[in-house]
């Protein structure tokens, strides 16, 4: 997302992706090409087994990477290494993206490594691993390297017995003709020094033949390290002199300290220097919050000294953000007219000659990320040299951010990937690296910095807070035919870039511009918010609000209606089409997640199909008993559908418990069909967390909430006890799409509308508590 | 200096006696399997066992610990093939993975306690333990399957 916003301030709207064509390489041609002499085992049928398409990742900062040299290597004993360059945090990219570069290329899982590759995109090709779009952007090039090898052992191998390589077969983790016979290992250093194919003239697996490529049968790559505690995520990381750093950041962004008292801190064994750093205030893109650091010899005494510091916080411009005065203005704003990002037909008509208008407003509070894994990272600056070690989602612009902050030249920058306790956009911004960077810089020792649980509710990149208004008209025959959806809440532009208090493209990209009903006048409005606190993208983004407004709107809407919810929601998204942006008065700008449109357009078949899946499953329209019910909710986002039924039962003392839950999913091709199951359990309980309990709130421009005691999470004892995910099948000629984020936004409103069934209480406000 | 025995091994923790548990193990052991999540007890990452038992270590200083047997992910199985540990692999549990050795070791320590818990125990007794990926699923299973074998 970080090269969106960097973009978005560079430069303004215009952002249609160029027409780019590709040509289509068929099976047919493989046989007719230079490919045919090779008689590889991967040749099956007639099918079209690859054929190449156009993803964003080619408008990524430094684009995709085809070579296999750079992510490839294989040793004498049949080794097998493997690069993987996107930063693990959960949703097993790291695993998935080497395992279909291993199917496709003949390699055994079993002689797999994996490495993870520094922060270097000019070598390996974008590696900011965020937007769900691992597998989107990088699975061709996977496939493409994997196929390059085998045929680069197969040639290796013709030379070596002197026959036609036609007569060379490719096994797994073995080359064979004839009586000849060589493990990849024997082979490996003659294959590697053999020109790399061009695409057309190699031949790909038949889906038939894939081992791991959408079977679900490859165990994460780390596992075993997880389960032995032997996993290094960045606080893990310990260096030779290294001391710890644990900071008081202003409470409210940009306050300065007008005085502080040390004397308790020092008295804290182990504290051996105490530091200001410059306070910077938003927007500031990534550039830490400032404040005084206190620096010891191990974590312990960090901690203990910073919360012994006595600081006099001086006044800050967002002193007056209180959020109950700011959500009244919020909802204020919505009932304005707003700036208008997408007219189609006329809405003021519809509306001035409406037979009926309905209308509601729909609220979120702020939320802070919470991963398990507070920010940490360790950075080491000696001899005009800086090393990093870190859980960051986007390694090279943290490499670059470092640069920047500490004056040196981005080759003298290392930036090593642990593992990520979790990132969900958190981790995205690299405020915390920059701190442990500046403190070494200063120090001349190898720093880590530890965040504590309250710094990161009280002081991280917030989900923004928001008032969603939509609005309905109807005519005489009670069809819906005006629309009118205002979203106000403060933008993540405001931490790049001067706060205008409106949303730019990518936010109303999210559930906004693109509401894919089939309705005639629609007016999709946006209305002023300024910001008072640093704004960040949370895993699914706006999509979570708008999701929550408009699947809840559809369930109050079929209810005032008399109607069922789903034929209802059916009737709403209407034919089978793919929407078509620039004849339905979508902004010039719109963003399709930075797909080329025609490639991943918007199916109103794919959205149908997986709300009738999941409503299928559930078993929407049976009978429940009494305090029970189902709820639905469908949304696209990320170029996937993910439609959710729930089953809630809500208990006599009014505890929300949720029996189970159906998630339907059409991500395109599913390459690895546990790890997207794994993505939709994850997104059922993250979802009844934010549902049921996420919201940091401000006095006086505070945080107010500090950890897991008033800031809680869903656990085991109260949790989406069975989720129940149905993967609709598709060939790999349906573009797979990714599924790390698209699984939250279809939860919370399929609950809320599941307790309105339970109850009769209809919930318009995220959260909600445990209790309703 | 605190003597603990971490692990079957004896360890001089070279920090003052009221050092939490859990940066003693991390900064002075060098056992960065147990990890920091809250600093509060609301968590469990940092759970591990005290004399057999599971205790959260941030809760708990290396002072107070003198004398008793800790043991952490590290030390729970020689192999890391406790009946826990290989349940968890089987169930694939883990996404980011951060929370798991707490996972873990309270599961490990549940079963200690009651070899053969019902869901509901389950439930209960694995609920200090947060994971924010929401693998809770996969864990109560797991437990199951480290309980029952099926």
């Amino acid at each position: 997302m970080l090269h969106m916003m960097e973009h978005a301030i560079a430069s303004a709207p215009a952002r249609k992706a160029p027409g780019l064509t590709f040509a289509k390489v068929s099976r047919r041609n493989f046989l007719q090409g230079s490919a045919a002499v090779f008689a590889v085992a991967a040749f099956a049928s007639e099918a079209d087994a690859f054929a190449r398409y156009k993803t964003g990742g080619d408008f990524m900062p430094h684009g995709l990477r085809y070579d296999p040299h750079l992510f490839v290597s294989i040793d004498a004993d049949g080794t097998v290494t493997l690069v993987a360059h996107r930063s693990e945090m959960g949703t097993g990219s790291r695993t998935s993206l080497p395992m279909v570069l291993a199917d496709e290329m003949g390699a055994d899982w079993s002689m797999v490594e994996i490495v993870q590759a520094p922060g270097d995109e000019p070598k390996y090709g974008n590696q900011d691993t965020d937007g769900s779009r691992s597998l989107r952007h990088h699975i061709q090039s996977m496939r493409q390297m994997g196929a390059s090898v085998r045929h680069m052992l197969a040639s290796a191998a013709a030379k070596k017995w002197g026959v036609d390589a036609s007569a060379v077969t490719v096994g797994v983790h073995e080359v064979s003709a004839g009586s000849n016979k060589a493990g990849f290992g024997e082979l490996a250093a003659d294959a590697m020094n053999e020109a790399v194919p061009a695409f057309e003239d190699l031949s790909f697996r038949d889906e038939s033949q894939f081992r791991y490529i959408g079977k679900g049968n490859v165990p994460i790559t780390d596992l075993h390290d997880i389960t032995t505690g032997k996993a290094m995520y960045g606080a893990d990381v310990m260096v030779d002199g290294m001391k710890v750093a644990v900071i008081a950041r202003p409470p409210v962004v940009g306050a300065r300290p007008v005085s502080y008292d040390a004397s308790d801190a020092w008295n804290v064994p182990g504290v051996e220097h105490i530091m200001g750093l410059p306070i910077s205030m938003p927007p500031a893109k990534f550039a830490p919050l400032g404040g005084i650091a206190v620096v010891a010899s191990n974590t312990d005494a960090a901690i203990k000294g910073r919360d012994a510091l006595r600081i006099e916080w001086g006044p800050s411009p967002h002193d007056s953000y209180n959020s109950d005065a700011y959500m009244a203005a919020m909802r204020e704003e919505s009932r304005k007219p707003g700036k208008v990002f997408r007219a189609e037909g006329d809405a003021a008509a519809a509306f001035a000659g409406a037979a009926k208008v309905f209308g509601q407003e729909y609220t979120q509070a702020h939320m802070a990320h919470a991963a398990m894994e507070p920010p940490a990272a360790v950075v080491s600056v000696a001899n005009g040299k800086a090393e990093v070690w870190a859980p960051v989602q986007s390694p090279y612009g943290t490499r670059g951010d470092v640069a920047g902050a500490l004056g040196m030249d981005i080759a003298d920058v290392t930036v090593n990937v642990t593992l990520l306790g979790g990132g969900f956009g958190r981790k995205s911004k690299c405020d915390f690296v920059l701190e442990a960077a500046l403190l070494s810089q200063k120090l001349g020792t190898p720093v880590k910095v530890q965040w504590t649980r309250e710094d990161d509710i009280q002081n991280g990149f917030n989900h923004t807070v928001s008032c969603e208004r939509v609005e309905v008209a109807m005519d005489a025959g009670n069809k819906v035919v005006g629309w009118r959806h205002n979203s106000v809440a403060p933008s993540i532009l405001s931490t790049f870039a001067p706060d205008s208090g409106h949303q730019f493209f990518i936010e109303s990209g999210m559930g906004h511009v693109d509401i894919p009903f089939e309705i005639p006048n629609l007016s999709v409005e946006n209305g002023k918010a300024m910001a008072h606190a640093r704004i960040g993208w949370f895993r699914s983004v706006s999509n979570i609000p708008r999701a929550w407004a408009v699947q809840s709107f559809v369930s109050e809407l079929a209810h005032e209606m008399g109607r069922d919810e789903l034929e209802m929601q059916l009737e709403l998204i209407g034919s089978d089409r793919k929407l078509d942006p620039p004849s339905q008065g979508f902004p010039d700008n719109f963003w399709d997640y930075g797909e080329v449109y025609d490639e991943y357009p918007i199916d109103t078949m794919r959205l149908k199909n997986v709300l009738k899946l999941a409503a299928e499953k559930g078993g929407w329209g049976r009978a429940m008993p009494k305090g029970e019910g189902l709820g639905l909710a469908v949304h696209r986002s990320f170029v996937t559908y993910v439609a959710a039924c729930a089953h809630v039962k809500v208990m006599d003392d009014g505890r929300v418990t949720v029996p189970e839950i159906h998630m339907a999913v059409d991500c395109g091709f599913a390459a690895n069909p546990e790890r997207i199951r794994s993505q939709m359990e994850g997104a059922a309980v993250q979802g009844m967390t934010l549902a049921l309990h996420s919201a940091v709130t401000y006095e006086n421009g505070a945080a107010v909430q500090s950890n897991y005691h008033d800031y809680q999470m869903v656990r085991s004892d109260n949790f989406p006890n069975r989720v129940h995910t149905h993967v609709v099948p598709h060939p790999f000629s349906v573009h797979a799409s990714g599924v790390g984020e698209p699984g939250v936004p279809p939860v919370a409103p399929a609950i809320a509308n599941a307790i309105f069934h339970a109850t009769g209480k209809r919930i318009r406000d995220i959260p909600f508590g445990e209790f309703i | 200096m605190a003597m603990v025995s971490i692990n079957g091994e004896d360890r001089a923790l070279d920090g003052p006696d009221d050092t939490v548990l859990l940066w003693g193990l991390r900064d002075m052991a060098g056992l960065t399997g147990t990890k920091y999540g809250c600093g509060t007890g609301l968590c469990g990452a940092c759970t591990v066992h005290v004399d057999g038992k599971a205790v959260k270590s941030c809760q708990i200083t290396v002072g107070e610990v003198a004398g008793s047997s800790v043991t952490t992910i590290e030390g729970l199985d020689a192999n890391g093939d406790h009946p826990v540990q290989v349940a968890w692999r089987e169930a694939n549990v883990p996404q980011c993975g951060f929370c798991q050795s707490g996972q873990i070791m309270q599961a490990a320590s549940l079963l200690a306690e009651n070899p053969r818990p019902t869901d509901e125990q389950i439930l209960q007794g694995m609920s200090d333990n947060i994971c924010r990926c929401g693998c809770y699923e996969r864990i109560v299973s797991a437990v199951r399957l480290a309980a029952t074998g099926a």
